[in-house]
This record gives C-alpha cells, structure tokens and sequence, in this order.
C-alpha cells in the first residue's frame, strides 16, 4: 500500500475531502461553472445588456434576430450586423421584416451608450456590446411586441429570476432549521406536530393555493414590494422541504458520540446545536439549498406567466414568458420562447450541481 | 388492518378542516370584495355605479357580516346542501356549473399517472437491469431534461411545434361540434382524441422523477442474495426479476401518489391555462382575478379535499402492499 499517497486523505480538512469528491463529478463541476457565469451575469446587468430593458422602438416591432458577424462578403473583418428592409403586408396589415445584407450595422465592444449606475454607485455609460450609432437596430435575440430587444431584457430578467430563488431559499432555510431542528433535536410532541404541518402543507396542490395568495397581493404595490410578497409566499411551502433534510440530520447525529461527550461536558443546548451539531451538516444543508433553488425559479416562473407573479415593469424570466403565451404571437415571433431555455438551462445545472453537491456532502461515504 | 384504515381516515379529519380553513383565508384576503371590485369594473366601462349599488350587492350576498359567521355558514352550506356558495360573475351557485371541469381535471390527472407508471415501470427495469448502457444513459438525460422542463413551456413549445409542421392549432378538449354537446359515446371518444397530449406533457415530469427511484431501488433490490439464490435455482431471468425484486421496488410507485397527486393538479392547472382546456385551470384563474371569491375558494378546497382523499387511498394501498407499515 502506498502510504506517502495515503496520508493527505486522512489529515485533510472536511472541506477538502468534499472538493476532492465533488471534483470528480464532472457534470457537477461544469454545472457549477455554468451557475457562476448566470451570477455574474445577473450581477453585470448594466454593463452586459445592449439596451435598457423597457426602451420601446416602434420602427422595429416582432423584429426577428439578427446574427453577429464577423467578416464581411469583401473578407474584411469587422464586426457587424445586418440591417432590416420592412415591408407592410397589404392583407394581414403588419410588417414583415427581411434582413437587408446590404446595410451593414458596425457593433463595437464596450461602446458607450445609456448612462446607468452599476450597483446603484458607480456611474458608467459604456455597453459590452452594442451598435456604434445607437439609433440604428441590433436585435441579437428578436424584438418583442413593443420592439424592445429580447437580449437585453433576457439579461436584465436573469437577475430577477436568479435572486428570487436565492432570496426565497434563504427565508425557507430560517424556516427549515428553526422548525426542522427543533423536530429533530427535541423529538416527541413537538415532532409530531411539526411533522403533521409539513405533511398537510405537502398534501395541498401548492399552485393554486399560492395562485390564491398571490391574487391577494394588491395592485397598487410598488415592484419592490411584490418581489418579497413573492419570495415569502413561495418560502411558504419551500421551507418544508428543507426542514425533512435537517430534521434527519439532526436524528442521526444526536446519537453520535461526539454529541454526547458535548453535552456530558455541560455545553449548553444552544452550544451543542450550534457549536458541535450544525457544522458536521452544513454540506448538507448547501447541497439541499442549491436543490430547492430551481423549485423557486420554476414557481416564479410560472405564477409570473400566469400574470399572478411580477408584472411589468419589472423583468423576469415569467414576465417575458407571458408574451409568449398565446399560440398566435409564438407563431409570429418563436424567439419570445428564448426565455424558456434560461430557465431550462438555468434549472438543469443547479439539478446537476446539486446532485454533485449532495453526493460530495458525505465524504466519508463510499 | 381495518384499525390502520380507520386511523388513517380519523387522521385526515383535522387535514380537511384546516385546508376549508385555508380555503377561506384566500377567499378573504384580497382587499375589497366582489362589491368593491364590481363597482370598479362599472367605472372602468363608464357606468355610474354609487356607494347604494355596493352595499345592495353586500347585502345580497351576505357579504356585510363578520367573517367567521360567513365561514360557518359557507362551510354548513358545504356540508348539508353542497352548497358552495354564489359565483358573482354568472350569479348562479358555484356548485351548478363546477362539477364538469372538476371531473376533467381529475381526468387529467388521473390519466397522466397511468401514463407516468406505464412509463416509468418498464424504463426503470431496463435502466437499472441495463445499467450503464446506452439507453440506460438516454433514458437518464431524458429524465433531467424532464425535471427541468415544467410542463407549460412544454406545452408551448410542443403547440409551436404543431403549428409550424402540421399547420394546425390544438387547444380545447373537444371538437368544436361537441363542445356544448350533453354527454355521449361519440363525446366521450372525442374527449379521449384529444385528452392524450396534455396527459402525457403532465406525465413527463413525475415519470421522470419515477424512473430514477425506481432505478435506484433496483439497483439496491438486485446486488441482495436472494436475487443470486433465485438465479442459481434456475429461474428463467425475467421471472428472477418480476418476482422478487421488483415487488419490493413497487413500493415507490404506490407511496408516491402522495406527492404526484398535489404536483399533477398543480401542473394541470397551468397546462390548462396554456392549451386552454376547460378543466378547473382557467375557471380558478379567471376567478382570482376577477375576485369572484366563493368560486376560487371553492375550486382550491376541492381540488385539496380530493388530492388529500387521493393520498389517503394511497396510503391504504400502500399498506395493503407492505404488511410493515401497517404495524408502526
């Protein structure tokens, strides 16, 4: 036996031995990789989108996507984007667009465009990628009924729908250990009931009941105000989820020797809880979180198209799924479903990583 | 095993009554009422409609007295006349027009747990007996792309799909012939033509999530000794597997109902609101919106009551299954 390879593994920190796992999953890792650069997106809304979400060109409404390009017929490089030729359809009385090779529209990097605050704080007015004039027309992903650019909205949702799930988990955590961990820890009666409650909230069909409460909300609120209602209303039911995973962990480490020896020691409950049980499950507790995030984009999305979630003004992910929703404007316009591919890929690859995550929780076992 | 029933039933008693009181809570909660928001939808239109028209309307429906007296009347109105109370809207009572969307929906959901098990029973056999196989990886990634992809941006994509190649718009859960049609055999056929593509958008996902438990509880069931015992005693391979292992693997299949019930009426009411079908989907949504209050609270709590029922049945035949859980 290979000693000298041997020995790291047995004085390596917890953490590193869940790195090392995770490691070796690689969808896992490439999902991580993949959930990061979403967050960075959602982060650098200002910088990266072309356009602000809700600037409105009525020259240019169902526009269809443009493709970048990045050498012209001549062979010179440059990059660019076609233009568009319109014409009025004399029957159905709406504009039908064809992109006109010969109008080439110059895109530069980092262009300086709409002023805006990244952060709120630091001014800024310069755009990763725009066209140079910037009245002239670049639709990377299609233009929307009010001829707002479908990217640049895709861009700005991101954060929304990315935060609301992370914020909603956070309220289901509180939620989750506080009610999970006194189900676990104290057992008896108190489990019992806290058991019945996540099994009846689990017994009703969430949609509706949230679809009810949401309804609720009144029409007057500011966005802000909605955002949270949301995230609280979503948490409602979400905590449940969280609260089983740590009432087990919970279960099986009270019996752990090393439980005992704490409270043999005269640590108090608090202590014991805090200081000795929750760090042996906080790689639990992550690989749950990162499981319960895309439940909350999903209900987000779907309560958002149902006109029940976040409404205009603000942009999310449902919000721009709700022009999509009739069969006539997805046969004009297919890319108003772009969204639904963000939030496809978006919920896939917090799946995978969760999956790496909750598999790597465990180092210890086989 | 008739004590475990009657314990089970016992049980679900406070269930119900908390879910009528939850029911009620939304009935509730918007600010203003049916009057209010009535009286509105007048001045939207340009209608004069004065302070004397709302309280007309409260004191028609009962909608000046303190809360609790209208939850124990709606509720004693439930329970001795099935009486749910007045949809404002078509001001006809709630239960005289429900009752057929209520059956579709139910339909719907049924359905797709059919479907869901047709499914999921013979791929997780193959996926756990084949592990690591072509298909057995195909079948997986489908799963993942099935648990990702919610049933409605399904539908959207399947009805741009039809709509692109075959040219034609489906929506609707009969033709247009039968639509106002009473019920019949032709009816009913034309039901089943139609009923097949949002049953199986609305089994995708919990197929999916079937397939992977069902594959990892064989996968556990097969490495056991018994499996080797029955195989060295000369039993033909698809008996060895249909016989021991895959009965002990079933459980999962009966106890999900649980949570597939409440997952697949919640998918069917936004699948609904995409294909348009006249289930209780678009009926709830209309009614939120337009705070037609006694009929959403009476659509949540009946699709709660019979999704709390579902699992109770689930639960027994679970029971009935495993002769272990019935001695906890």
């Amino acid at each position: 036996m290979n000693t000298e390879k041997e020995t790291p593994v047995y004085v390596a920190p917890q953490w590193k031995l869940v790195w090392w796992k995770f490691r070796k999953h690689k969808l896992a890792l490439v999902s991580g990789i993949v959930i990061l650069l979403i967050y960075l997106v959602a982060l650098f809304v200002e910088i990266l989108a072309p356009f602000l979400p809700d600037q409105t060109n009525s020259k240019y409404l169902y526009a269809p996507p443009q493709s970048l390009h990045f050498v012209d017929e001549q062979g010179n490089w440059g990059l660019y984007v076609y233009g568009y030729t319109s014409k009025i359809d004399p029957v159905a009385l709406r504009r039908t667009f064809e992109i006109d090779s010969s109008v080439k529209i110059p895109v530069g990097l980092l262009v300086e465009g709409v002023p805006y605050k990244l952060f709120n704080l630091i001014p800024g007015n310069r755009h990763l990628l725009a066209p140079l004039d910037p009245d002239q027309p670049m639709y990377l992903l299609g233009a929307d009924r009010l001829g707002r650019d479908v990217l640049s909205r895709l861009i700005v949702g991101t954060r929304v729908s990315m935060s609301i799930g992370l914020v909603g988990v956070l309220l289901s955590l509180v939620l989750g250990i506080l009610l999970g961990g006194l189900s676990g820890y104290y057992g008896g009666n108190i489990d019992n009931l806290i058991q019945r409650v996540i099994e009846f909230l689990r017994s009703i069909p969430s949609i509706p009941l949230w679809m009810g409460l949401s309804a609720a909300l009144p029409l007057d609120w500011d966005p802000l105000r909605v955002y949270f209602a949301i995230t609280v209303i979503l948490s409602l039911i979400g905590w449940t989820g969280l609260a089983r995973v740590v009432r087990g962990r919970f279960l099986s480490l009270r019996e752990e020797d090393f439980v005992m020896a704490a409270r043999l020691d005269g640590a108090s409950e608090m202590r014991i809880i805090l200081g000795h049980m929750l760090p042996a499950f906080t790689s639990h507790i992550i690989a749950a979180i990162t499981l319960a995030i895309p439940g909350m984009i999903l209900s987000e999305t779907a309560l958002s198209f149902l006109g029940l979630g976040l409404r205009e003004p603000v942009v999310s992910w449902g919000v721009l799924l709700q022009n999509a929703q009739d069969i006539r404007s997805i046969a004009t316009a297919p890319w108003l479903l772009i969204p639904a591919l963000a939030v496809v890929v978006s919920v896939l690859a917090l799946n995978f990583l969760g999956d790496g995550l909750r598999d790597a929780a465990d180092p210890y076992a086989r | 095993m008739l004590q475990y029933i009657l314990r089970r039933a016992l049980l679900m008693i406070p269930t119900l009554i908390v879910t009528s009181l939850v029911a009620y809570i939304i009935i509730e909660l918007p600010p203003g009422d049916f009057a209010t928001s009535y009286v509105a939808n007048l001045a939207a239109q340009g209608d004069m409609a004065s302070q004397e028209t709302a309280r007309v309307i409260r004191e028609q429906y009962g909608l000046d007295q303190p809360a609790t007296v209208r939850y124990l009347k709606w509720m004693q109105g439930i329970l001795t006349q099935g009486n749910f109370g007045i949809a404002f809207e078509l001001r006809q009572p709630v239960s005289s027009f429900i009752w057929e969307r209520v059956w579709l929906t139910l339909a719907l959901s049924l359905g797709s747990i059919l479907i869901t098990w047709a499914l999921a029973f013979p791929i997780g056999i193959y996926s756990a007996v084949k592990q690591y196989s072509i298909g057995d990886y195909f079948f997986t990634f489908l799963g993942f792309i099935g648990i990702a992809v919610p049933g409605f941006l399904l539908a959207l994509v399947l009805m741009y799909v039809q709509f692109k190649y075959l040219g034609q718009t489906s929506g609707g859960l009969f033709s247009s012939e039968f639509l106002t049609a009473p019920w019949s055999w032709d009816k009913v056929l034309d039901l089943l033509q139609h009923i097949w593509l949002p049953v199986i958008i609305l089994a995708v996902g919990g197929t999916a999530e079937l397939i992977r438990i069902m594959r990892a509880n064989l996968l556990d069931e097969l490495r056991k000794p018994y499996v080797i015992t029955a195989r060295a005693k000369g039993l033909p391979e698809w008996r060895v597997l249909l016989k021991y292992p895959v009965r002990l693997a079933l459980n999962p299949f009966v106890s999900t109902i649980g949570w597939t019930l409440p997952f697949l009426v919640s998918g069917s009411i936004i699948l609904s609101v995409v294909m348009n079908l006249p289930t209780t989907g678009p009926m709830l949504l209309r009614a939120l919106q337009v705070q037609d209050m006694y009929l959403a609270g009476a659509l949540i709590l009946i699709l709660s009551v019979l999704t709390i029922i579902g699992t109770l049945l689930s639960d027994i035949l679970l029971a009935w299954l495993d002769p272990r859980i019935r001695y906890q």
